[in-house]
């Protein structure tokens, strides 16, 4: 295998992992834009996404099944959201550190759940047939490079969710008032913007697309109860690289710690390559404490 | 499974009670301890462990008992804590007054036990494959040693002609050391490692790891992976196309239960070495699967480390009634006197280093979900606690201490 | 005299007085549990007092806690012969690493246990709070440092080892450790400790440095428009809490006979937040409360009924924090401020 290969192997490899990430961090970054408070529990919501996506391909079994778990596990994850915003994160929001403390909590129900309903040990979903091919390459300076299709899905998925959260936010008029929140509560609320509502929504769309991200991520690894642990720290990280809520930065943040790792882990294990992972998100707030993408507001504490 | 666990708290909670309402009953019984975890991370290894556990001791009792008191099992929770183990090692010694203890299953558990039973003479039975390096006159010691798990499968790789060898496990104590062995014997017997890579416990992500497999291209990799990482390794793999039929890997830590929640079809044709598995022949394991279908439900399977579980508690009732007394010492003493027993893992016995002698297999993974058995050492394998080509001059000898 | 000093001076009295009350399992309990409550002393400090969230506490735990290990895991060991700790061997190491040298002497570890946790916190929260970096950022930084220090212990298995941690201790500067009398010993020992922290710290709150530590609490902004530095007030509240959580890990070291990454990680640390959450966060005596009554329960319970202890420590961390901000101690103590400002004063904390 050519070196070159290898390498290109590798950025490929750092995508496929942002890609990931940008799917777990994006309900998290868009619910801290607004609300300043960080869900705990939403490595949960990648959990529940992988066990509706068991449950659906129960019921519809065949080459689609996962496709219709795609929609079914967002809609799960939105409308477990919704409660737990109504419930928990509305009544802490002005205290944002306890909202990140009752929200673990509520995580640690939600995993000890999961072990009762399913049993501790996991379930299985299987990707379908028509994601077991890889495209290969065998001549010129690419040769040996092997990128397998389910990645290639994944990556495809990621850059859909990821067009479509930009077109609400940005072109629709939900976008228009989230964007007005952001910058401005009061104001916004003054102007008769239902702040409530748009924090209702918000939440709920994050941690929908948590719920879809943990149907993907049931592709590539296991579903149980503790899955979205596994995720949940470099995805906060992301969120503290990307910036306030600021969709391109949650995107470039990801991309970021995807490439950091896929080429350290060249050099080091990956276990070596967390703590440099952490120890680069240092540095780089020393230089951008603001992320990488500074978001204007005209709140004086953040 | 949870109504289940609550219904054995409450009976134990009960007999507790009942234990301390009516004392002129503690006369006719004897109190062993049952450590393992039942919460965090191992539970899901462990509970069914436990479960074995409980099941010989239930058996026993049907028979009227050990020198014809009945046992009482005391239940503690590790809680996958190392620290919890200690501390619950020592309430059972200290404060239940127990004459054995049967549990453990990480090394982390086992280490941090044994200075507990040193200092409480108290003798431990530890049912788990571990990674050697290690003998305690207080603990006896079910689980294959290295040479009874590990170099038996890679013997049989060298046999199949497999020559280059990638060696990927999880980063701690037993995969670094099971491959520190390996690494020493693939350089004696001439053959090429291809690499040799970790990952945190519970790692997810495998790309850099698959992208130097295909790099190295070894002839077949040998995977001490724990627990959910395997899922993502080999659904990974797949996705790469590099099924286990085109890949041979050969797993240390997949059992029947492990494959049958990952799936059959994502590890069918993959390999494992074990000294036991659920196909096995013979009347004794078929009465003990039987026996274990009836108390855990019909859909349950058994494993490995379950199976050694359930025969030390056999062996320590043995014992017990060959020494004539529950006092540890000479429990380990006639332990180790019995000589072979039959058991559901096939002839067995405690050697002298209290290490049992056991044979070595090697399973292909069947699309059911269960192993058939193409490769057995002939004979039962003595234990060595030191590989003597890794750590030459070090041995473990009979202990006359306690 | 007062009921509040005379409740003070009984419970001194049965605390110091425990070794000859309770049986030696229970001893041993309560000394480890003490020894969390330094860490949660801290956890107080910070959060309660200076509004720093840390999920990150196990890490300057673990610090103290190894340093003395690697201390009581060399004792009886003859280096100039080129003993090394068991763990060392298996793992494929032919020399002790230089970094252990030191470790040897006693004084050099008991120095350290303070020290590391200290200097590391030192350095740690000044290179975040210089860039003003705090609230859910600081919490999320901190869980991080904690994955990534469990993960980095477990990987260096040749020089820490690994997931198994350090065990098998006997002997302390050349005192034995394991025997009744020495838990005794150690017992009183951790529990004066315990006792000087919270006078220190009653004293300190109750200093400027206090006023301050609250004030940019409350309102950072404020502080620094009126003139002051509030960096200096928090690098100190989260080095002393680091080193508070050293002197518990090196103590429950101590009591428990192991030290792994096991209590370390990322879980472990913010259960230390739990025990101050029911505790109290305002309140010294609460945070040890705290610590002592979540740590017996999750004894009986999680014994008896493991997933119910699941349930029940995620639903105490949800109605703690979010109907009883005060903790149990909440409910003894009577506000000392008007509602009105109480009120402020909760939507202003970060």
């Amino acid at each position: 295998m050519h070196e070159t290969a290898f390498l290109i192997g590798q950025i490929f490899n750092g995508f496929s992992v942002a890609s990931l990430f940008i799917m777990a961090a994006l309900g998290l970054a868009l619910s801290f834009g607004l609300m300043r408070v960080i869900n705990m529990a939403h490595g949960e919501m990648l959990m529940l996404g992988g066990y509706l996506a068991y449950l659906t391909l129960l019921v519809v079994p065949g080459p689609l099944g996962i496709l219709v778990a795609m929609p079914v596990a967002f809609i799960g994850a939105a409308l477990l959201g919704a409660v737990l915003e109504l419930t928990v994160i509305h009544r802490l929001s002005a205290r944002p550190l306890d909202t990140l403390l009752a929200t673990w909590g509520v995580s640690l129900i939600l995993q000890q759940a999961a072990r009762n309903l399913f049993g501790a040990i996991g379930v299985q979903v299987v990707a379908p047939s028509w994601l077991n091919h890889t495209i290969s390459f065998s001549t010129g300076i690419l040769s040996g490079l092997t990128l397998p299709d389910t990645r290639l899905f994944i990556l495809a998925v990621a850059a859909l969710i990821l067009g479509g959260v930009a077109l609400l936010i940005n072109k629709t008029r939900l976008g228009l008032y989230v964007r007005a929140v952001n910058q401005d509560r009061p104001i916004a609320a003054a102007l008769g913007v239902n702040a409530r509502l748009i924090d209702l929504c918000v939440f709920a769309l994050g941690t929908g697309v948590a719920g879809l991200a943990g149907v993907i991520l049931a592709l590539l690894g296991p579903v149980t109860p503790t899955v979205g642990q596994s995720y949940i720290v470099p995805a906060f990280l992301v969120v503290i690289l990307g910036g306030l809520g600021s969709l391109v930065g949650t995107t470039i943040a990801s991309i970021m710690v995807g490439l950091f790792t896929a080429l350290i882990e060249i050099y080091v294990d990956v276990s070596v390559a967390q703590v440099l992972l952490l120890a680069f998100v240092i540095l780089f707030i020393q230089i951008r404490p603001q992320g990488v993408i500074a978001v204007r507001s005209r709140a004086l504490e953040g | 499974m949870t109504m289940r666990k609550l219904g054995l708290a409450a009976a134990l909670l009960a007999s507790t009670a009942l234990g301390l309402a009516a004392p002129a009953h503690a006369e006719g019984t004897v109190k062993v301890g049952v450590l393992q975890s039942l919460s965090g991370t191992m539970a899901i290894s462990e509970v069914p462990l436990e479960d074995a556990e409980l099941l010989a001791i239930d058996q026993l009792n049907a028979k009227g008992g050990v020198l014809g008191k009945k046992i009482v099992p005391v239940v503690e929770d590790g809680a996958s804590d190392p620290a919890i183990f200690a501390q619950k090692a020592t309430k059972l010694l200290q404060q239940d007054k127990v004459v054995t203890v049967f549990g453990g299953w990480t090394s982390a558990s086992r280490k941090a036990m044994l200075p507990v039973f040193q200092r409480l003479h108290g003798l431990l039975w530890y049912p788990v494959q571990f990674e050697g390096n290690e003998c305690s006159p207080n603990i006896m010691y079910s689980g294959a040693q290295p040479n009874q798990q590990a170099l038996p499968a890679l013997e049989w790789a060298e046999k199949q002609g497999y020559k280059k060898i990638f060696l990927v496990g999880s980063d701690y104590v037993y995969p670094r050391t099971a491959n520190l062995i390996l690494k020493k014997h693939i350089k004696h017997d001439g053959l090429t490692l291809s690499g040799e890579e970790y990952v945190p416990l519970g790692g997810t992500d495998f790309s850099s790891i698959i992208a130097e497999i295909q790099r190295t291209k070894p002839d077949i990799i040998i995977n001490t992976l724990n627990g959910d990482s395997n899922v993502s390794f080999f659904k990974q793999m797949a996705a790469a196309g590099m099924t286990p039929d085109k890949m041979p890997v050969m797993s240390f830590s997949i059992a029947e239960p492990e494959a049958k929640a990952m799936g059959p079809s994502l590890l069918a044709g993959s390999y494992t070495s074990w000294n036991y598995f659920q196909s096995l022949p013979g009347k004794m394991n078929a009465d003990f699967v039987a026996a274990y279908k009836a108390k855990y439900g019909k859909d349950s399977v058994v494993d490995d480390p379950m199976v050694h579980g359930y025969e030390d508690v056999m062996i320590w009732a043995k014992a017990a009634e060959k020494a004539g007394s529950f006092d540890p010492k000479k429990v380990r003493n006639a332990a180790i006197a019995l000589g072979f027993v039959d058991s559901p893992l096939g002839e067995v016995k405690f050697d002298p280093n209290q290490s049992m002698v056991q044979k070595a297999y090697i399973g292909e993974l069947q699309p059911d979900g269960q192993f058939k058995i193409i490769w057995s050492s002939p004979k039962p394998i003595k234990p060595q606690p030191y590989d003597p080509l890794t750590f030459p001059g070090k041995t473990c000898g009979a202990h006359s201490n306690f | 005299m007062k009921p509040a000093s005379l409740i003070t001076i009984l419970t001194l009295a049965l605390g110091a007085a425990a070794p000859w009350l309770i049986s030696s399992y229970e001893l041993s309990l309560l000394g480890r549990f003490l020894a969390f409550s330094l860490v949660a002393l801290g956890i107080m400090l910070t959060w309660g007092e200076g509004g720093i969230l840390s999920l990150g506490q196990g890490v300057f735990f673990g610090l103290g806690g190894y340093a003395l290990a690697m201390n009581l895991k060399l004792a009886g060991l003859n280096l100039a012969n080129g003993d090394m700790p068991d763990f060392m061997q298996w793992s494929g190491v032919s020399a002790l690493p230089g970094f252990w040298y030191p470790f040897a002497n006693p004084w050099f570890s008991l120095v350290c246990v303070v020290l590391v946790p200290g200097i590391f916190a030192a350095a740690f929260s000044w290179l975040v709070f210089r860039r003003r970096i705090g609230g859910v950022y600081f919490a999320l930084i901190t869980q991080a440092l904690a994955l990534a220090f469990a993960t980095l212990l477990v990987s260096e298995q040749a020089f820490t080892g690994g997931f198994n941690g350090l065990t098998d201790f006997s002997t302390f500067a050349g005192h034995d450790i394991t025997s009744q009398g020495a838990a005794r010993v150690i017992y009183l020992i951790t529990f004066l400790l315990v006792v000087a922290s919270y006078f220190f710290l009653r004293w300190l709150l109750g200093t400027r440095f206090g006023t301050m530590l609250r004030a940019t609490r409350d309102g950072e902004n404020r502080v620094r428009f009126l003139g002051h530095n509030p960096l200096p007030y928090k690098v100190v509240a989260f080095t002393l809490a680091g080193m508070l959580s050293g002197m518990g890990g090196a103590l429950f070291t101590l009591h428990a006979g192991v030290i792994s990454p096991a209590l370390v990680g990322v879980v472990p640390s913010i259960e230390m937040v739990v025990w101050v959450a029911v505790g109290g966060r305002n309140v010294l005596w609460g945070a040890i409360a705290g610590t002592l009554l979540v740590n017996f329960a999750k004894d009986e319970i999680s014994s008896a009924l493991p997933s119910l202890w699941l349930y029940a420590l995620g639903g105490l961390f949800i109605l703690a924090v979010s109907f009883l901000p005060g903790g149990i101690a909440g409910l003894f103590t009577t506000p000392r401020m008007p509602r009105f400002f109480q009120r402020r004063r909760q939507e202003a904390a970060e």
